[in-house]
């Protein structure tokens, strides 16, 4: 019998097809039968940031040559629908009476080609009544002029509507010996999946409208899909092609892939859409965008015991997802890996005329764990501590069972201190600071940062439980249906890996089916670090029940007790306990179930909550204080997801979160100027990190399984960008705090570094 | 415009628009949507591909440019079902993930190997600058480069 394929470092699938022909994303449905002849269409976009739309007039773009129709909301007969999250805010998918950010989609095109639709959009004339533009989030706060009046507020969702208390102020540490405080801000970026937004529509002659969509989650795409065009639920038909990429920006339907049915019944015709990068940049949600009011107080002996927090979240022009991030995410981690007995935590979610904020890599917990580790920063600076000591002092001790911090999250198992002193052994953290000692008595021009963060995130928060299929082909091979939507990660694999181990199909005889909501109707897909744990573990214990099921299948072929049946996983086959030579191979029974339905099995698996993964990085930095320019020269991580199933693809999802997060401490940040103008607006502009600005990433392993699911996994997307951020901002700090600077927001750029320390000098 | 553009060892007589962008000709008159396209400022090297045998951002060259010129994509690199050795080793060394960059990237890892057979580490990360990644982090990309110029 061959050792288990679980832990192994086993390559993708799907690879071949990837690095041969490419892969079949959204744009490249050429020879789909029912998109032959589809128009294009094209998005007319709001040029203000905020404005009454006192009149569009589409004559001349609709006389252009190629153009079908122009199309505006009130042509369409679009109606205001409420926000899921505040019903009091409301739009039309085309804004129709106010624009509420420079991108907002006003009018649709459709053209033969591309280009024509393109070449039509400066002829579509759109006057304003331009509002006063609301880009600062305090501003926004304090105004007068309201993004929806109804709301009566732009303060569209505050944690003290859930029934949870204000914050007390600095009353509330009277009692404490150091108090030290903090403004960050945790800025606004963009989650830039290579593949930007599309989708492309048909409706059938039975009068079924399917839409292929670039997503993370065909199924929840489905409902308003069908509320969009006004029909029920089972005429909605959702296909996923190959994704390029979702950062969670790619969890909702967004309006422009809503319209294309609408759209493409008006024309009479299948209609797709791609946005450009310069659209992309403007229209797909962007991530973070929350300030935060610290205050970090305890004792002179490093001891924290007071910590409170104000996140104002940035929810841009719309009520989305970013909108209740803070609340349901950033506020039950407010307590990161530290036992402070005394938290407070408030969000306040507020309404800007800038794009909508959404989920982004970790969405919620990477400004959780900035606002907790800096704080953390800051209370040691204060008391002329290291950093790392008074993290030590004040981290929850290794726990096996259920731990509930003051603000009452329970996380499921974690050791903290174990992680830190992994990753400072193997960062070599002693060994930096010497080498930092001996740049700052020196006095050179390129001096050392050391950042050290130590954090704790939750995965698997959403759904609990997921769909599973397995099915036995007549050759023996199996199809797995899973509810989860791979876009990069490798499900194909690792699913395989887990039927493979149950049922011994070799996993090249394994194909995955997934995003079509035909074939897969139950699924919450993939987001906030689920599908392993929650997809996978569906896929584990459905493979295990078919095993049993096939089982009971040769008992009946083989005239024996079902109890004697053994599976011989090397060779696929099921015999009698005891005489191999009479099996049953996979292909005989499947032959077998034929005229019964099937040899197939199907259910949906629970579980019994999140998980809470947890980990420590260590970054080093070179700052040149003449020019402020930052380099990261070592980043080393120790990320503990619980059992790892494919240790090469648990090292692919940390380096890319690693990028992501590191990106947010040094580059990245969407800037509007005072009118509410984007000026990131493109790849151009915009510091999307490349490989120039990386080091090479140490991981450090570390496994802690989880009692949670079946397979003791945990989840591995997001831990990279929660750890790395603070850690690197950090070490920047760190570089230069010889000179009095205690803090620099993100991203540290060369700009602000240089100008921290000329104002701390 | 007419011209005539050899791609993967075809040659191609086709009638283009003088704006017609050269991955526009490959991907929607020749249907080879292996090279994709990621941005509209050249920033992001998702089209690269080889032209008379030099990596280049095929956003940037008009198919009229390419008239008389030799492509390769990257549905020309694999011989017989045998993935060259650039392709082989991104399999290896994981990487990809999403694919969306791949093409494109592994285009232009050949082109650097063509230029500097043995890059050191450093070298590859600022050869690579031009050519985008949301996924990786780059860290199995430039091992992945690293891997293939060993290899040779």
């Amino acid at each position: 019998m061959a050792g288990s394929i679980l832990g192994n470092r086993v390559l993708r699938k799907e690879d071949p097809k990837f690095l041969t022909t490419g892969g079949v994303y959204v744009d490249d449905l050429l020879d789909e039968p029912a998109l032959q002849g589809a128009l294009h269409v094209t998005y007319v976009r709001s040029t203000v940031a905020h404005g009454v739309i006192t009149s569009i007039d589409t004559s001349d773009a609709a006389s252009m040559p190629g153009i079908i129709a122009v199309l505006t909301g009130k042509d369409l007969g679009l109606e205001f629908v409420p926000s899921a999250y505040n019903p009091a805010a409301t739009r039309t998918l085309l804004a129709t009476d106010k624009v509420r950010f420079v991108g907002e989609p006003i009018a649709a095109i459709v053209s033969n080609t591309r280009e024509q639709g393109e070449d039509a959009i400066d002829a579509v004339v759109i006057d304003y009544d331009v509002l006063p533009a609301l880009i600062d989030l305090e501003e926004a706060m304090a105004s007068t002029t309201l993004l929806y009046e109804a709301c009566g507020s732009n303060v569209v969702f505050d944690s003290m509507v859930l029934g949870l208390p204000d914050n007390t102020g600095d009353a509330y540490f009277a009692d404490c010996e150091v108090v030290a405080k903090g403004r960050f801000l945790n800025q606004r970026v963009a989650p830039c999946p290579l593949e930007v937004r599309g989708a492309a529509a048909s409706w059938g002659k039975d009068g079924r409208l399917t839409e292929w969509l670039s997503t993370q989650h065909a199924q929840g795409a489905v409902a308003p899909i069908a509320a969009a065009n006004g029909i029920d639920a089972s005429m909605v038909h959702v296909k996923t092609p190959d994704v390029g990429g979702g950062f969670g920006a790619k969890i909702g339907a967004y309006p422009e892939e809503l319209l294309l049915g609408v759209i493409a019944k008006r024309v009479g015709k299948a209609v797709r859409w791609r946005e450009t990068r310069s659209e992309s940049m403007v229209g797909l949600g962007h991530g973070r965008a929350q300030l935060q009011y610290v205050t970090i107080g305890g004792k002179r002996d490093g001891t924290v015991t007071h910590y409170q927090l104000w996140a104002i979240q940035d929810s841009g022009s719309w009520v989305d997802m970013g909108t209740i991030l803070a609340p349901f995410m950033t506020r039950p981690m407010s307590s990161g890996v530290y036992a402070i007995p005394n938290i407070e935590c408030r969000t306040t979610s507020v309404v800007t005329n800038t794009t909508p904020t959404v989920a982004y890599r970790g969405a919620g917990r990477p400004e959780a764990t900035a606002a907790i580790e800096r704080a953390m920063d800051i209370f040691a600076l204060e008391i002329g501590m290291d950093a790392v000591e008074v993290r030590r002092k004040n981290l929850i001790p290794k726990f096996m069972t259920p731990h509930t911090t003051v603000v009452g999250q329970t996380y499921d198992v974690g050791d903290y201190e174990t992680s830190l002193n992994k990753v400072l052994d193997a960062a070599d953290y002693k060994g930096w600071r010497a080498k930092q000692k001996v740049a700052r008595d020196s006095g050179a021009t390129k001096q050392i940062g050391i950042g050290v963060s130590v954090y704790v995130e939750i995965t698997g928060g959403v759904g609990n439980g997921e769909s599973a299929k397995v099915e036995i082909q007549d050759n023996g091979h199996a199809l797995i249906y899973t509810g989860t939507s791979p876009h990069g990660q490798g499900h194909a694999t690792s699913w395989a890996m887990l039927a493979n181990e149950q049922t011994g199909i070799p996993i090249e005889n394994i194909e995955l089916v997934w995003g079509d909501t035909d074939l897969v109707p139950i699924g919450t897909g993939t987001m906030g670090s689920r599908s392993l744990q929650q997809g996978g573990n569906a896929v584990f214990a459905v493979a295990a029940e078919l095993v049993n099921k096939a089982k009971s299948v040769a008992a009946r072929l083989l005239e024996a007790s079902e109890e004697d049946i053994v599976l011989d996983k090397d060779a696929g086959s099921f015999h009698v306990a005891g005489t191999p030579a009479v099996a049953k191979t996979w292909a005989d029974l499947a032959v077998a179930e034929k005229q019964s339905g099937g040899l197939v099995h199907s259910d949906v698996i629970n579980v019994s909550g999140a998980t809470f993964p947890f980990g420590a990085h260590v970054a080093v930095v070179e700052v040149d204080v003449e020019t402020g320019k930052v380099t990261h020269i070592a980043h080393t991580a120790c990320d503990d997801a619980g059992k790892v199933l494919n240790p090469m693809l648990l090292e692919g999802q940390i380096h890319g979160g690693v990028a992501q997060g590191v990106a947010q401490a040094l580059l990245e940040e969407v800037c509007y100027d005072p009118d509410g103008n984007p000026i990131t607006s493109n790849l151009a502009d915009y510091a999307f990190i490349s490989a120039a600005e990386l080091p090479s990433v140490t991981v450090v392993h570390m496994e802690t399984p989880t009692p949670i699911n079946l397979i003791g996994a945990k989840g591995i997307g997001e831990s990279g960008t929660i750890g790395s951020t603070p850690s690197v901002q950090s070490a920047v700090v760190d570089a230069v705090s010889q000179f009095g600077v205690k803090h620099i927001d993100m991203p540290t750029t060369a700009e602000k570094v240089w100008a921290a320390i000329q104002s701390a000098r | 415009m007419k011209v005539t553009i050899t791609v993967n060892g075809t040659t191609h007589e086709s009638d283009v628009e003088p704006r017609t962008l050269l991955v526009q000709y490959v991907r929607e008159s020749l249907g080879l949507t292996g090279t994709n396209i990621g941005c509209d400022t050249s920033s992001c090297g998702a089209c690269s591909l080889h032209l008379n045998g030099e990596s280049v951002k095929s956003c940037t060259v008009l198919a009229v440019q390419a008239d008389g010129g030799t492509v390769t994509t990257i549905e020309g690199l694999a011989k017989d079902g045998v993935m060259h050795p650039m392709q082989q080793a991104f399999m290896e060394n994981h990487g990809l993930q999403c694919g969306y960059c791949t093409p494109g990237m592994v285009m232009a890892a050949i082109g650097l190997l063509n230029e500097n057979p043995s890059p050191t580490e450093e070298q590859v990360r600022i050869g690579l600058e031009g050519n985008l990644c949301r996924c990786t982090g780059y860290h199995n990309i430039v091992k992945s480069v690293l891997a293939c110029a060993n290899n040779k």
